[in-house]
């Protein structure tokens, strides 16, 4: 006759460990990570909109404040996780909106690439439109 | 064909002994061709018969050998020798408790599952007059047929740090398998799944790492599914809130 096991499951504990497992979670950990460079510089924006309605003054002094070099490297940190993010980002749209068309999905390139076709041709309204070109 | 030695460290825990689980090192003499299983299923039968682990089919489709493989969650039966050089590490399924050696508890994994209803609710009217057959066109059976491949390896769990670190998650496969029979034209039970998928601790849990797809054996790709049940929950929410005259 068999037996009676006794039951004890063990259960491991969870440590942040899991980051460094493999680089897929390096990079989703990066990903989360950019929300608080684009936190940082949307608070920022709402700063400047505070100086902009002070006055001339007020806003003479936050433009110049933001040529010192902190600011500038600040910018081009949050520029680079902004860009990131958002190429990640575009990079599953395929995975959330899949097109069917009769019994096939259009490839994912096609949906990716739409998204970033979106992108640049706003971003290239906006630059117009703030007076870039 | 070739053979070589190869070095496995196997996790080993006996609920009536051990207090915890540690490693345990066997050395081996392998055939180039084998899988893991192989060299698990040889250190069973020629050196070690107190090693216990799930298998059945040795065919990547009963989902059964499910296991950390140098930290990754791999089928035993498709990790092939030949790809692993070094030393060969193996545990059992991550974020499940562990029953016994590389065998987990997965009653977690069931009774989620049970959950979200993953068998045909017939939408009324959908079977056809006279002979009562549920007709559905290839493009019909296309736009799910790949949530259909699941074989419940439970890999995706293991790889979801979301499910490690919030137990009540429901999970990849689960809202996998859900969104297969929603995205079924034969199919009525829609309201009733939401309940489970469209919850907190359903598809909102997930912040979309994408891990779930990267380890998926049958390339399921839950981490699209869930990302496709949450758009199709959000129009839900706006379609009650702000357009109440579009429900009927
Ligand atoms: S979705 Fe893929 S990884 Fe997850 S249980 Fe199903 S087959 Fe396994």
């Amino acid at each position: 006759m068999a037996e009676q096991v006794g039951r004890r499951p063990h259960v491991r504990p969870i440590t942040s460990e899991w980051i460094f497992r493999h680089p897929r979670y390096l990079r989703y950990m990066v990903r989360e990570f950019s929300c608080l460079f684009i936190g940082a510089w949307t608070l920022m924006l709402v700063c400047a909109l505070g100086r902009l309605s002070e006055g001339p003054e007020a806003w003479g002094r936050f433009l110049e404040g933001l040529k010192s070099p902190w600011v500038v490297a600040f910018h081009v940190l949050a520029l680079a996780f902004a860009a990131y993010h958002s190429f990640t980002w575009f990079q599953l749209t395929p995975k959330a909106l899949p097109v069917q068309v009769g019994e096939k999905f259009l490839p994912d390139d096609v949906i990716a690439g739409a998204h970033f076709g979106a992108w640049a041709v706003l971003s290239l309204a906006i630059l117009f439109f703030a007076g870039a070109f | 064909m070739g053979e070589r030695t190869v070095e496995f460290e196997v996790l080993r825990y006996n609920p009536e002994k051990d207090a915890a689980p540690h490693f345990q090192r066997y050395s081996v003499k392998c055939r180039e061709e084998w899988v893991v299983l192989d060299a698990l299923n040889h250190i069973k039968e020629s050196v070690d018969p107190t090693l216990s682990y799930r298998w059945s089919c040795h065919m990547a489709v009963c989902g059964s050998c499910g296991m950390m493989v140098n930290g990754e969650p791999k089928l035993a039966c498709k990790s092939f020798l030949r790809d692993y050089p070094g030393l060969i590490r193996v545990e059992p399924l991550r974020h499940f408790p562990v029953e016994r050696d590389l065998v987990t508890v997965i009653d977690d994994f069931v009774a989620k599952l049970a959950r979200v209803k993953p068998f045909l609710i017939p939408q009324p009217g959908a079977a056809q007059a006279g002979t009562g057959e549920y007709a559905q066109t290839p493009a019909q059976l296309k736009r799910y047929k790949q949530f259909t491949l699941c074989i419940n390896c439970m890999l995706c769990y293991a790889a979801c740090p979301e499910y490690g670190l919030i137990p009540e998650y429901i999970g990849p496969a689960v809202i996998a398998l859900g969104h297969r029979w929603n995205e079924d034209s034969r199919d009525g039970g829609r309201a009733q799944r939401q309940e489970e998928l469209a919850a907190t601790n359903g598809v909102w849990d997930c912040s979309f790492v994408g891990a779930c797809s990267e380890v998926c054996p049958e390339h399921v790709d839950p981490a699209a599914a869930i990302q496709q049940v949450k758009i199709k929950s959000t129009i839900d929410w706006y379609t009650e809130h702000l357009m109440p005259w579009l429900n009927k």
